[in-house]
């Protein structure tokens, strides 16, 4: 078969292309096109991360300035062991310029680590920073040993954004400070459930107390223990990271129980409204961060779509509400855009990654520049933050759900839809 | 006060691990056939109902007797043209059957109804509590308990007071003999695999009320069927019923300790068990 990398092997060999000795003329202005490689959990647990993949991809390829690119897709089939695969795969034989990844980091890491140990540059998003930049050294444990990366960057918030996220959505009631916390034994409920570096510490500063029960199993049929602790503490907030089906049923016990929290604010279980609409009416007033929604006030540089264009268009094309990852899947391609087009020559993954660390650019999620702000010192290189607000979903007559902006004070050009309500 | 709720809820629990658990009790009970697919086969009984309820606008419970017979159907059929040609001296070929059986299912209901997590919708009674003075339980689990046991005492009937459930126990004692009596074994079989399919649909209904599912839950609900089943006793119905509250309770109570203690509570009890009666509680033959 002939790649283009063939020609221009034999070409230059064989000096047939004397004529056009140029070969190190910006990439964009050449025939060829611009090899992208994405790894996306397209089926598997993880799959509603890439629902909106085909919408995205297509939008971008359809833009002007995606003319001049291709895009290779692969599976990743929810699995960690064959994102890395693929990612080797789109390395070595699809001959990729840029890798682009996102969806948890059950999926950016492996993609990431593998583009770092073979050079390729990789833009990764969609997954809080910690884990991804921590979750990929060599002793997560030492930080004294960690090390900046020369190919992998993301962008994405971190836990110290959930933690005032959530704060400034309780502050706006009144409560008594007393949190239950539900804290999964896996990579998130570890995390966040830490005594020293997970969100117990912060809460504490700002003068709320943190029951925290235990680590428990994903998929567990009860949760009499931790609804006893709760009102034990007279507790009237519930947080957490909790997986969609044991939220259903920790919170349907919750109820039959007599335990009525005044806020139920958790990340994951909460994220697609498939989810919130399977609880049904007690779905109502659920709170939760929020990444990028409808009412974002960012646009599109690649179809100067706003944020609800996208949103909209989605539903349009799909039929299905939009979730959160659907802009941040769009910014992939923007940013992909953005730095090739700064770049001499596409082929050169030392120039590309220099460019993406030059990034400075207004995206659909937000400003992308890596240049530390708000992060430490060692991972100040390779990732950079994205906005983070807290939202409450609010139910509709015809049973499906609103994600309301309930409070912006972190991200104060993200305009609110209306104030936090406490649970009835 | 919270010791009395713990041990309370753990019963309940118990229940639903033993709705989980008969149909897989009945079909091993009957057949010595080890049905890898069970859990699958009750997430495809949930997703059953829910296109019910979805397409009809029926009550849950109303679609689940929809159900049923097209539940009894599909195990009947299955077991004509699938599992009985497994059966035989040798126990692997049926346990490799179910498992190939339990990957296709998943995969099929991944195509059909995708990653999405669903749930079927039973409106107030999801959240209604009732307060019997010293605890607070919930309808729902009070039901799927309620249920549980009608489940056990009309397949008790069955076996010991029907014409059906004589071919049954025949069978189970010794297939050749019981040919040999005008039994058709084949037949018995898939009739047991039916009936069992009606339990499962009962399972599906409460378990896809309590929960969202999605097409890849089904395995992880089988292990504490299996562990119900064995410490009650093979093939003892009522032994299910109390291996699935022994399970039940040890968990609750180990959560009350500790939340990380809670599964493994469950599987400390039926190690336990299995070490001072290791035939099970209530074993109801000797084979």
């Amino acid at each position: 078969m002939l790649t283009r990398r063939r020609f221009l092997h034999t070409s230059a060999a064989t000096g047939l292309t004397l004529a056009s000795s140029h070969l190190a003329a910006p990439a964009l202005a050449q025939g060829a096109k611009i090899r992208l490689g994405y790894v996306s959990p397209q089926s598997g647990p993880l799959a509603g991360f890439a629902e909106s993949d085909a919408y995205n991809i297509k939008a971008f390829l359809a833009s002007e300035a995606g003319a001049n690119f291709e895009v290779i897709v692969k599976d990743s089939q929810s699995n960690p062991n064959r994102a890395a695969e693929v990612a080797k795969e789109l390395i070595i034989d699809d001959e990729i310029n840029l890798m682009l990844v996102a969806s948890t980091p059950e999926n950016t890491n492996p993609v990431a680590t593998t583009c770092e140990a073979e050079g390729m540059p990789v833009i990764s998003t969609a997954a809080p920073w910690q884990p991804w930049f921590i979750g990929q050294q060599g002793n997560p444990g030492d930080p004294a040993s960690w090390k900046p990366f020369d190919f992998a960057f993301h962008y994405f918030w971190g836990l110290e954004d959930v933690i005032a996220v959530f704060l400034n959505m309780w502050n706006q009631l009144d409560t008594n400070k007393s949190i239950g916390g539900l804290f999964p034994n896996d990579a998130d409920g570890n995390a966040w459930g830490d005594p020293n570096v997970g969100v117990g510490p912060g809460f504490a500063a700002a003068g709320y107390t943190l029951n925290d029960p235990g680590r428990y199993q994903n998929l567990t049929d009860d949760f009499t223990a931790q609804i006893n602790a709760f009102k034990a503490a007279n507790a009237q907030i519930v947080t957490g990271v909790v997986i969609p089906p044991d939220f259903t049923t920790f919170w349907n016990q919750a109820k039959q129980q007599g335990f009525a929290p005044k806020a139920a604010t958790v990340a994951k279980a909460i994220l697609f409204p498939q989810s919130v609409e399977a609880l049904g009416e007690a779905g109502h007033n659920l709170s939760s961060e929020v990444w990028w929604s409808n009412t974002h006030p960012f646009a599109s540089s690649l179809t100067g779509q706003s944020a609800a264009d996208l949103a909209a268009g989605f539903t349009a094309e799909t039929g299905r509400p939009w979730t959160q990852p659907i802009g941040f899947i769009h910014s992939l391609f923007q940013m992909a855009t953005n730095v090739m087009g700064r770049v001499d020559d596409a082929a050169d993954p030392e120039a590309v990654a220099a460019a993406i660390a030059a990034t400075d650019m207004d995206t659909i999620v937000g400003k992308v520049a890596f240049n530390g702000a708000g992060l430490p010192p060692f991972a100040a290189a390779n990732v950079c933050k994205t906005p983070l607000v807290g939202g409450q979903w609010r139910r509709k007559a015809d049973g499906t759900f609103d994600l309301v902006v309930v409070d912006n004070q972190t991200a104060p050009m993200i305009p609110t839809g209306g104030v936090m309500e406490a649970l009835a | 006060m919270i010791g009395v709720d713990t041990i309370v809820q753990g019963v309940l629990l118990g229940g639903l691990y033993a709705l989980f658990a008969a149909g897989l009790s009945l079909v091993f009970g009957i057949m010595r056939l080890v049905n890898l697919a069970h859990g699958d086969l009750i997430v495809m009984g949930a997703y059953l109902i829910l296109i019910l309820v979805t397409l009809s606008g029926l009550n849950p419970f109303l679609a689940a007797l929809v159900a049923a017979p097209l539940m009894f159907g599909l195990g009947w059929g299955l077991q004509r043209l699938v599992l009985n040609r497994t059966l035989g001296k040798d126990i692997l070929p049926p346990l490799l059957v179910t498992f190939g059986l339990s990957i296709a299912l998943q995969n099929a209901l991944l195509e059909g109804f995708s990653a999405d997590s669903r749930k079927i919708s039973a409106g107030g009674l999801e959240t209604a509590s009732a307060d019997l003075g010293i605890v607070t339980v919930g309808v729902m689990p009070l039901l799927t308990f309620a249920s549980a046991i009608a489940v056990i005492v009309g397949l008790n009937a069955l076996f010991y007071r029907t014409a059906l459930g004589r071919a049954f126990r025949a069978v189970s004692d010794d297939p050749v003999t019981a040919s040999l009596m005008g039994i058709r074994p084949a037949h018995v079989f898939a009739m047991a695999t039916g009936v069992a399919m009606l339990v499962v649909t009962v399972a599906a209904l409460y378990f896809g009320m309590r929960a969202n599912f999605d097409p890849a839950i089904g395995p992880a609900r089988l292990i504490y069927a299996f562990e119900a089943v064995i410490i009650g006793g093979l093939g003892s119905l009522w032994g299910t019923l109390a291996g699935g509250i022994i399970i039940g309770v040890a968990q609750t109570v180990g959560a009350a300790v500790n939340p990380e203690w809670q599964i493994l509570a469950g599987h400390v009890a039926f190690l336990l068990v299995l070490l001072v009666r290791p035939r099970g509680l209530f074993p109801r033959a000797v084979d």
